[in-house]
């Protein structure tokens, strides 16, 4: 049996008369984007908290932060999906766990997947800004104490401003990660890009057209992503490090 | 504190046979993608480091591509799409099931796209003088290869092919979209039987930490061990 290409399939009314199959598309593309840019933000702010008490010399916010770590680099992260989205409901106090269940089910599903990716990610985050901050001079440190700062002055204007800076090219990577992780949140029933691929494979019986769609939809989030964050690059390099001007 | 939910746990003992044959599945994929992985990675490395444009230019667009995709619409290819294609390409008949087989495939080659990297990494650490030694020697380039160059680049990369192991043990769970009855799958299964899918999710959350944590420290305790050496 020959298979019939037939690239207009995205241009057909859907099945549930909502538009076009290429709406549904346009809203996965979308809910994959907010999506992993919402939790991008969760992850750089925690991660950078975190990063930063790795290094403190103090045994109990160090250890807290260490262990905050290896909590969310040692468990698989459809696992921790699944205990956000199914688990952490329940053992919330209950009218906590009432208000989230209260919520529409698309806002549940979303929540939960984004505050997942985001914690998920912010544990790699925080492992980037540990080695930024690791990777400076100790004499900058020992400089800034000996001005007289203290060690949160020390922190906040000598040691951050410049680990903030060497940590953006690793952290390319780690932000394309989101996106690509953002396709597990399908598992719990978001409907973002792989989703709504799997979806049409259903409703239109033209599985090589919607699989094909999707996957240049992800490489094309990949380039643009990569061309931005060399902008960004280029914009906080250190003159004088390596890859500095 | 934990509102009004009751834990029960008396469905995990009756199920451990059953959770570990999904363990023992999950790990049997793991062993398979690693080996798949660090054959056709180190094979991927050497095309991508070969003087023979074209064939570097394909390796380096096969890891690039590999790279750019989420790792569950590589599993739903194999699984959905790729089956289907060879049903018709083949001519196999309607009954055979490849599926499986299928998601095993894709999953080996989307790890061997960044074992590649990883041993890419690797052989470029070897200085230069040892190929050029081996040919003094006179050594074809496979040999020297074979005999002088991998063996340093794999003693150089042990820790990191160790920790992409770990990460790749992660990633098995995600067979769970190809309905395969790996660990996650078994207790999600469990869980979803008895209504005990909260308790389910966090015994095989704290299994995956145990496990995975214990593997990253022994990791961290050897790559120490042989920077002494």
């Amino acid at each position: 049996m020959e298979y019939q290409w037939n690239w207009g399939v995205f241009l057909l009314p859907s099945a549930v008369n909502d538009g076009t199959y290429l709406d549904w598309m346009i809203a996965g593309l979308q809910t994959t984007l907010s999506l992993s840019l919402s939790a991008w933000m969760i992850a750089l702010l925690l991660g950078a908290v975190v990063g930063v008490l790795r290094t403190v010399p103090h045994r109990g916010l160090a250890f807290g932060a260490t262990a905050y770590v290896e909590m969310f680099r040692n468990i698989p992260l459809l696992v921790q999906l699944f205990f956000w989205y199914f688990v952490l409901p329940e053992m919330l106090p209950t009218a906590a766990g009432d208000a989230f269940k209260a919520l529409n089910p698309i806002a549940q599903q979303f929540v939960a997947a984004m505050v997942c990716l985001g914690f998920f990610t912010s544990a790699r985050v925080a492992e980037q800004v540990r080695s930024g901050i690791n990777a400076l001079p100790r004499g900058q440190k020992n400089a800034g104490l000996a001005l007289g700062l203290t060690l949160p002055q020390t922190y906040r204007h000598v040691m951050l401003p410049m680990a903030f800076r060497l940590v953006v090219p690793p952290l390319t990577s780690e932000f394309l990660n989101v996106f690509k992780n953002s396709a597990v949140c399908s598992t719990i029933g978001l409907l973002e890009l792989a989703a709504q691929g799997r979806q049409l494979v259903d409703y239109t019986a033209q599985p090589y057209e919607s699989f094909v769609a999707v996957t240049v939809a992800y490489l094309m989030i990949n380039v643009v992503v990569m061309l931005l964050m060399r902008k960004v690059e280029v914009l906080v390099r250190v003159p004088g490090y390596l890859g500095g001007k | 504190m934990f509102g009004s939910y009751e834990f029960d746990w008396s469905s995990i003992p009756g199920s451990l046979n059953f959770l570990g044959q999904g363990l023992l599945v999950s790990l049997e994929i793991t062993a398979l993608a690693i080996v798949a992985g660090i054959v056709w990675g180190t094979l991927l490395a050497m095309a991508r480091l070969s003087s023979i444009k074209p064939l570097a230019w394909a390796a380096a667009g096969y890891v690039n591509l590999f790279r750019a995709i989420p790792l569950v619409m590589v599993l739903l290819w194999f699984f959905l799409i790729v089956p289907k294609f060879l049903e018709s390409f083949l001519g196999l008949p309607p009954g055979s099931d490849v599926r499986l087989a299928s998601a095993m495939i894709g999953f080996a080659l989307f790890e061997s796209a960044y074992y590649a990297e990883i041993i890419r990494a690797g052989i470029q650490s070897v200085p230069k003088g040892q190929l050029a030694a081996a040919h003094a020697l006179g050594m074809s380039y496979p040999q020297a290869m074979l005999h002088v160059v991998l063996p340093q680049a794999f003693r150089n990369m042990v820790p990191l092919l160790l920790t992409q192991a770990i990460i790749l043990f992660q990633d098995t769970s995600l067979v769970y979209v190809s309905a395969l009855a790996d660990f996650f799958g078994a207790a999600y299964k469990v869980g979803d039987r008895d209504g005990r899918l909260v308790e389910l999710v966090l015994f095989a959350g704290a299994v995956y930490f145990v496990l995975c944590f214990a593997a990253s420290q022994g990791v961290r305790h050897f790559q120490r061990r042989l920077q002494r050496a």
